[in-house]
């Protein structure tokens, strides 16, 4: 079980985030609405990569991929005019699902450095694949004309509707995979983390397992994606490049990787320090490539981590 | 006409996947046997042409670059192990994979701070500017020849080096068994940072070499690094002669297949069909083999014999 500090810092950033668009308005600056937006879909990312890198050890370094996928179903369905949401919806988790399934079959054959490299080749593919798509914009990227259509009452062309539905997403992804990741399945795969052969020994199926794990983290980045598309109404290879894997790694790395709710406040974190370097120099990596050394050698453990109480494996 | 378009650009994915070895060889060396994801050796290849491009222009002479190159590059290499890659020997993969991340936007950076945001010029000295025919009527440019021949020649030194000198022992001693090693009294890191400056050395032949072919810019290594990890994949984490065979064999399809598709695909599809899916299929076409090799054997084709 969470920590009591952890659970109301929890539910304290809810309710800030619920009430943001009103303070927003309240000080008349829009423009918070769509950062936090922003935020709020790489904290979906990042929680999902954290999913199979923290739980399942798995070192996915193309996640970034399905956030593409997921603009990509969004923006070629919208470019055919199809802009019902619900279908849309459906096109991209399935298409998600798919991909990661074909795409674990090849990366988990292997583990280690392998695997690293693996899913990192396969996501360059992917972006390689858009840039040479000239139908749908090559490396240029095309507008997506039309936000999704879900409810009439519900229009996404409004921001706050837009905002809300983000943090609807964002709070029911972290639920469900809380859920899942203390489910007899979550075991298993935390399990196959700490001792695969062992878990093998015993009568568990490991592959199968990890491979449904990377699948579900496929999905919900396909969803961050979906997401994405709609609020940017871009599409672009861009978002599969393998320097937007490494930065959901460095967000989970931030946030305390193997937390499932460090990641969302290592979204927030990493995205404020970029956007604050950036503004100071137009030199920002200079900077921030050697801070993420430091880290990486002395705080390991992230914001969520440096918390009192730990998540102990056992806890149920 | 389409046979010599075929040995054009059989010679110059020859010439692509000689460029791959020097970079892939360094950096297979550095998984295998330190067991070290290093994702900043793409960096050392981009370094080495930015210096390559500044000896150029100061001295007018590349053999006098290749010189000066070499030192260069060794203690760019020894500084880099020494500062951070040291420190990434005992951790996860996650965090090597992270760190050397933080390195490679530290260098993106500082060589567009030091060198500017263009792109650097380097022109062919006259010597090697020329064209020779390969076939009556088939001219082809005596450049990519010679670095054929040199990456030919660094091929079988390092080979001689790994199976017959001392160090070359070392090497593989501390790839088969490293606390055994160091028990008998050698120095294991000093042989690290040693194999950790060779591959910055090789890294940085490829980035002079390249050079006159390319726009030297920042981000260059990256693009190579893709390669060079997919015929890591193939060739087998730790072999040389892994990381050769692959080297070629991916040079070759990705240059003969961007040219070859495209045209073999009009004879089965449409027009249309063949100028839509044709670049899209060649971009994806050697992760398609990767993947396919990768399906047969996960280890890849040449498994490195550690313990």
């Amino acid at each position: 079980m969470l920590s009591k500090l952890k659970l109301s810092i929890l539910i304290g950033s809810f309710l800030i985030l619920a009430a943001l668009p009103m303070i927003t308005e309240a000080i008349d600056e829009p423009f918070y609405i769509d950062l936090m937006a922003r935020v709020m879909i790489f904290s979906i990312a990042a929680m999902s990569l954290d999913f199979i890198l923290g739980y399942g050890a798995m070192i996915s370094f193309g996640h970034a991929l399905y956030l593409g996928l997921g603009t990509y179903a969004v923006g070629i369905m919208a470019h055919y005019e199809v802009t019902n949401g619900w279908l849309q919806l459906l096109v991209c988790i399935s298409g998600t699902a798919f991909i990661a399934f074909i795409l674990g079959l090849i990366s988990l054959r292997t583990s280690g450095i392998y695997f690293i490299m693996i899913t990192f080749a396969l996501a360059q593919m992917f972006y390689f694949l858009g840039i040479s798509l000239e139908a749908y914009g090559g490396d240029d990227g095309l507008p997506i004309d039309t936000r999704s259509e879900f409810f009439s009452f519900f229009d996404l062309n409004d921001a706050w509707n837009m905002y809300y539905l983000i943090l609807g997403t964002m709070t029911v992804t972290a639920i469900v995979l809380w859920k899942i990741i203390n489910s007899r399945f979550g075991m298993v795969v935390r399990g196959s983390h700490s001792n695969d052969a062992r878990m093998q020994a015993i009568g568990f199926p490991t592959m199968k397992y990890r491979l449904a794990a990377f699948v579900i983290a496929g999905v919900v980045c396909g969803l961050a994606g979906f997401l994405l598309g709609n609020l940017t109404e871009f599409l672009t290879p861009e978002y599969m490049h393998w320097f937007r894997s490494g930065e959901l790694m460095i967000m989970v790395m931030v946030g305390g990787m193997g937390t499932l709710f460090g990641p969302l406040f290592g979204a927030f974190a990493y995205l404020m320090v970029e956007d604050f370097l950036a503004n100071f120099t137009e030199y920002w990596q200079f900077y921030f490539g050697p801070m993420l050394i430091i880290l990486v050698l002395f705080a390991k453990q992230g914001l969520w981590g440096m918390l009192p109480g730990k998540e102990d494996m056992s806890d149920e | 006409m389409t046979l010599l378009l075929f040995i054009e650009q059989f010679l110059n994915g020859m010439q692509f996947g000689v460029f791959l070895f020097l970079i892939s060889a360094g950096l297979t060396l550095v998984l295998g046997i330190m067991n070290v994801v290093n994702l900043a050796h793409g960096s050392l290849y981009m370094i080495g042409a930015y210096f390559a491009s500044t000896f150029y222009g100061l001295t007018g002479s590349l053999i006098v670059s290749l010189v000066l190159m070499i030192p260069v590059m060794l203690l760019v290499g020894i500084v880099i192990e020494l500062v951070v890659l040291r420190t990434l020997y005992d951790r996860d993969h996650m965090d090597q994979v992270l760190a050397t991340f933080g390195l490679i936007l530290f260098f993106n950076e500082l060589v567009r701070i030091i060198w500017g945001v263009e792109a650097q010029p380097l022109t062919l000295p006259m010597w090697l500017s020329g064209n020779v025919e390969i076939l009556p009527d088939a001219p082809y440019p005596v450049y990519r020849l010679v670095v054929i021949g040199v990456g030919m020649a660094v091929a079988a030194g390092l080979f001689w080096m790994i199976t017959k000198t001392r160090m070359g022992m070392l090497i593989r001693a501390g790839a088969s068994n490293r606390p055994m090693v160091g028990a008998l009294g050698v120095n294991i890191r000093f042989l690290y940072t040693m194999v950790f400056g060779l591959g910055a050395v090789f890294a940085g032949l490829a980035g002079l070499m390249a050079a006159p072919l390319q726009s030297v810019e920042s981000g260059i290594g990256e693009d190579m690094l893709i390669f060079a990890f997919v015929v890591i994949v193939i060739g087998g984490i730790g072999s040389i002669r892994g990381a050769l065979v692959a080297s070629i064999v991916i040079g070759i399809f990705e240059t003969v297949g961007r040219s070859i598709l495209p045209v073999l695909m009009l004879e089965v599809v449409d027009s249309e069909t063949a100028q839509t899916a044709g670049p899209a299929l060649a971009s994806m076409l050697v992760y398609i083999l990767m993947a396919v090799i990768l399906f047969f054997k996960p280890q890849g084709l040449f498994p490195a014999r550690t313990g």
